[in-house]
């Protein structure tokens, strides 16, 4: 053969036509970065808007003059003096109440003062503001509200404060808290793992170091994958049709001498959110069980040992950051899971904290939906102090989780 | 010495067993793990068999024609409208946004990170894209309805764009949805062979030349499994949908306007007041079992994609 | 080492030292290689064969913190000047790899696909069956130019990677060990291309085979790890083929061609 090189560009022609193919790729690569910009201003844009929510101002009238209860400017009252006036004026009933759920005088300061602008003079918020909006049009915001609601107060508000986290759930938004979500959502989370967990891990175990790789194994298998891309809203139908319903003597707690409740309890969701994050937890402890080398597992039975002794003093311990890691992470699924909770029935509203399995819960992504589908804008400023709260928790698990693997990765 | 010697020896002597021995805890503990493991087979049959009983008595209500079913379009079980329409346009109008924005977004995102990021780069990026995929969906759904619509509602005017609409809760899970499909995209980028790339550069490729001409139609099937399960996330997502894509079925291919998605209804009707027996109750989960039996198939495909791609390259 | 005077020189290594970050895999290397002949480069594992011929076209680019000092001269142009494309030093010097890797496409594609990136002009049909028959293997795909490269035989895939590479019509063919995940028969198909295509083509290859060496090449480059321990690779010896196996100048070279080595 006798290569004509004349049909290929050469010298001039070859730079000139290099250089087109060059911008043509810098193009290119210029559309892959943007995509790449596109996501972070996206994950931007949402953390902005959660905090920018958050904060901000709000206008505000009392229904009831303060001078009404004490001449002193409200700040400056005493605890005795504030517990003086709610006895005064609250009505006898609800003051018992008040005192049965937790006595009175054993009660702060702060816990008095809120129950003082709650129960008797009342707040009625007229409007709120973004952050963003009370830091730049400060000014004119101050313009309108004394245009609008001349009586009312302009006050700049952090809705995301201790009280909110350590309030329960009110129907006002200024007093609302997450204390009984979060407590509703540890309970769940911790029966959740407590039923997932050994039942994951004891399916892992089986798959790797037991099962022989036939017919059966390769359908569990198949089946586990798609277990954990079904969507969480068929497992709370599931939950529903057989934790909720069923098995009603077991999750409402009949069966065990509590008389108040249904089927739509804590231990219904726990396990329902078990069932959702069991998928998960095998498939990382699977992970976890294969990177152990095999050259443990030959010494162990080298010297002797059963396959349950191999397993349980060699393979576990050296498996269990990595088991640990992936519970971790299926703890933040379940933390953040929404749907299958509305399916099963959490309850709308709920202001006891919950003392048991077979309590009615809520939990911090319920109240979350709850609060921004509400059309107040003060409901939109506490869930968006929800989410924050919700993203930090999250944040320090999926950290730990994190480090727990860094420090596996190190070993071997 | 000495000693050790008669050690030796006495053992030598010792009477030999290698019969099998009937160890009664392992087997205990070998069946245990059994169950465990079969678990998931049964939690499967659950679903089906929950769903497919509840849904039995959904359609095998007289009132509830197969004509009816796919031949109306109003939804509304308690006052016999059974056209289930509208839930299922919805749906593919929510998924099919969600997707147009998550496909190329995400390719490019996982283009970016396999060929041109320095290992460095990669390793500071991919955090971000982590975090993304771990922002609980019901967030996602404030950042919908309070971000998204007052946006496309200045983009396109007020008497355009509903505040529930279907857009931007499509627009938003094509956000959700862009970190699970950039990291499985990517993934099948990574896993085509160095010689491959080698071979292109040898023939004096560029490097773009070399990624898209060579790499991606290599890692073309595993992007499509990417794709498929990226469908079958879009189809049951829940909460963007029952916060930003509108309350109560309406048939309109307008994305703009305000319907009810599949999961948006059940999320809706099971939240409420609802009693069991009802034909509410049964015609939710007809719904839910269409859902896992959609994605049920659509992850199903995306697995055996995934196999046997791994197979070619292995 | 002997200066070998030669009429024409294809490429010409100056003082090549190559870096693996701080570790220099490649010590210290001068060869001016002939136009139109075969070279091979022989030596045993690890002493940085593959690390020379992929610093011939710049293919050691891909691997992070590695680096070259001295100079590689194509037409007396350095190749890794700072003004030099490695675009274009791989469209003038070819190379065919250890494993056959074409393309996942047709194997009408395969050859095409070079061709078109690179602004071919002619008439593609008729480059493809060129490219085919230069490489031996027309005959044996001519009536299946649109299946997919995969379905071919390890050596039919190997000699279209050749095919491939001379569509382009580069003035160097490089050659990784082209045989070593071959069958003895498909190996010898290709020691046969080989002088063929060194008509047109200057080859150099690496090859672990002594005896493939020995067959195939006209001049004959010995590598050893350096003596002083540093685990770097250098050319000990490089001369005429026919020299190095029967009459070597270093006494390592006789002992490796003559399996007394190690």
């Amino acid at each position: 053969m006798n290569p004509k090189r004349d049909h290929y560009p050469e010298g001039e022609a070859l730079h000139y036509s290099l250089n087109r193919r060059y911008r043509r790729a810098s193009i290119w690569q210029t559309l892959f970065f943007s995509a790449l910009v596109i996501a972070i201003l996206s994950l931007a844009a949402l953390l902005y808007n959660v905090i920018d929510g958050a904060f901000g101002y709000v206008a505000f009238e009392y229904k009831n003059d303060p001078s009404e209860f004490s001449a002193k400017p409200l700040d400056d009252l005493s605890k005795q003096e504030l517990l003086d006036i709610l006895k005064a004026n609250l009505s006898s009933g609800a003051f018992t109440k008040l005192e049965n759920e937790k006595p009175m005088d054993t009660r702060s300061k702060s816990v008095l003062y809120t129950l003082l602008l709650e129960r008797l003079i009342q707040i009625d918020t007229k409007q709120t503001w973004s952050m963003t909006d009370s830091i730049f049009r400060s000014a004119k915001i101050k313009a309108e509200v004394a245009e609008k609601y001349p009586e009312a107060k302009l006050e700049f508000r952090s809705w995301l404060t201790p009280v909110f986290l350590t309030t329960p759930m009110s129907s006002k938004a200024e007093f609302a808290g997450v204390r009984t979500a979060i407590l509703g959502s540890l309970w769940m989370v911790g029966i959740a793992i407590l039923f997932a967990l050994p039942i994951g891990t004891g399916a892992a175990i089986y798959l790797q170091e037991y099962a022989s790789k036939n017919f059966l194994t390769r359908i569990i298998q198949t089946n586990i994958n798609n277990l954990a891309g079904v969507p969480s809203i068929v497992y709370g139908m599931l939950g529903l049709a057989i934790f909720v319903r069923a098995l009603e003597p077991f999750t409402s707690g009949s069966l065990f001498g509590v008389t108040d409740s249904n089927g739509r309890t804590i231990l219904s969701a726990g396990l329902t959110m078990g069932t959702l994050v069991l998928p998960l937890i095998i498939i990382n402890a699977q992970e976890a069980i294969k990177s152990v080398p095999d050259s443990l597992r030959q010494a162990a039975f080298g010297v002797g040992a059963t396959r349950w002794q191999t397993v349980w003093h060699h393979v576990l311990p050296n498996a269990l950051p990595g088991i640990l890691t992936g519970s971790i992470l299926a703890v933040s699924r379940a933390i953040g899971e929404t749907a299958p909770l509305i399916v099963v029935g959490a309850s709308t509203f709920i202001s006891i904290d919950p003392d048991g399995p077979f309590s009615k819960f809520t939990a911090l992504p319920i109240q979350i939906y709850q609060w921004t589908t509400r059309a107040q804008s003060e409901f939109h400023s506490i869930a968006a102090a929800a989410i924050i709260v919700l993203l930090i928790l999250l944040l320090t698990l999926n950290a730990t989780a994190i480090l727990l693997r860094n420090r596996v990765q190190r070993k071997y | 010495m000495k000693q050790e010697n008669t050690i030796m020896e006495n053992q030598l002597f010792r009477p030999l067993d290698l019969k099998k021995k009937i160890r009664p805890g392992e087997s205990v503990i070998q069946a245990l793990l059994f169950i465990a493991g079969f678990l998931s087979i049964f939690i499967t049959l659950a679903i089906v068999y929950e769903l497919g009983k509840e849904a039995w008595l959904f359609f095998g209500n007289p009132d509830v024609t197969f004509a009816k079913f796919f031949g109306t379009t109003e939804w509304s079980p308690g006052i016999g409208k059974y056209g289930i329409w509208p839930l299922v346009t919805s749906t593919l109008i929510t998924s099919t946004i969600a997707i147009f924005v998550s496909l190329p977004l995400g390719l490019a995102v996982a283009l970016f990170l396999s060929e041109y990021a320095s290992p460095k780069a990669r390793s500071a990026l991919k955090p971000i894209l982590e975090i993304l995929a771990g922002i609980p969906t019901v967030v996602y759904g404030y950042f919908a309805l309070l971000f998204m619509t007052p946006l496309l509602q200045s983009i396109f005017g007020k008497q355009t764009v509903e505040v529930y609409n279907m857009a931007s809760a499509g627009l938003v899970m094509g956000i959700m949805i862009l970190p699970l499909i950039s990291s499985m995209s990517e993934d099948a980028l990574s896993a085509v062979p160095r010689a491959l790339r080698e071979g292109a550069y040898a023939m004096g490729a560029t490097k773009f030349e070399t990624s898209i001409q060579v790499v991606l139609p290599a890692a073309l099937s595993g992007i499509g499994a990417a794709l498929i399960i990226g469908i079958s996330r879009a189809v049951g997502e829940t909460m963007i949908v029952a916060i930003a894509a509108g309350s109560g079925p309406n048939f309109t291919f307008n994305p703009f306007k305000a319907a009810e998605t599949m999961t948006g209804h059940i999320a809706r009707i099971s939240g409420g007041d609802l009693s069991y027996n009802s034909i509410d109750y049964t015609s939710l989960f007809a719904i839910a079992l269409m859902l896992f039996l959609v994605t049920l198939i659509l992850n199903l495909i995306s697995q055996g994609i995934i196999n046997k791609f791994r197979q070619r390259y292995e | 080492m002997e200066n070998i005077q030669t009429p024409e020189i294809a490429i010409e290594t100056k003082n090549l030292f190559i870096f693996y970050g701080s570790f220099a895999a490649v010590s210290e290397v001068n060869m001016k290689i002939e136009k139109q002949k075969v070279t091979a480069i022989i030596g045993p594992s690890g002493c940085g064969k593959s690390t020379l011929i992929r610093a011939f076209n710049r293919m050691n680019d891909f691997v992070p913190s590695s680096y070259v000092t001295g100079e590689i001269l194509l037409q007396g142009q350095n190749l890794y000047g700072r003004d030099i494309d490695p675009v274009e030093v791989r469209r003038k010097i070819g190379m065919v790899f250890q494993k056959p890797n074409p393309f996942p496409k047709s194997i009408y594609e395969n050859i095409a696909w070079g061709a078109n990136i690179n602004g071919f002009k002619g008439n593609m049909d008729e480059l493809v069956e060129q490219s085919l028959r230069g490489a031996a293997l027309w005959d044996e795909v001519k009536d299946k130019l649109k299946k997919s490269a995969y379905e071919l035989s390890g050596g039919q895939q190997q000699r279209l990677c050749i095919a491939r590479t001379i569509a382009i019509q580069p003035e160097i063919i490089l050659m990784d060990e082209p045989a070593s995940a071959l069958d003895p028969i498909s190996t010898l198909r290709i020691e046969e291309l080989m002088q063929e295509l060194k008509k047109n083509y200057t080859i150099i290859i690496v090859t672990h085979n002594m005896q493939q060496a020995a067959r195939v090449s006209d001049y004959t480059a010995m590598m050893m790890l350096e003596k002083d321990g540093s685990r770097s690779g250098t050319v000990i010896e490089f001369s005429e083929t026919k020299k190095i196996f029967t009459n070597p100048k270093d006494k390592r070279t006789e002992d490796y061609v003559t399996g007394r080595f190690g």
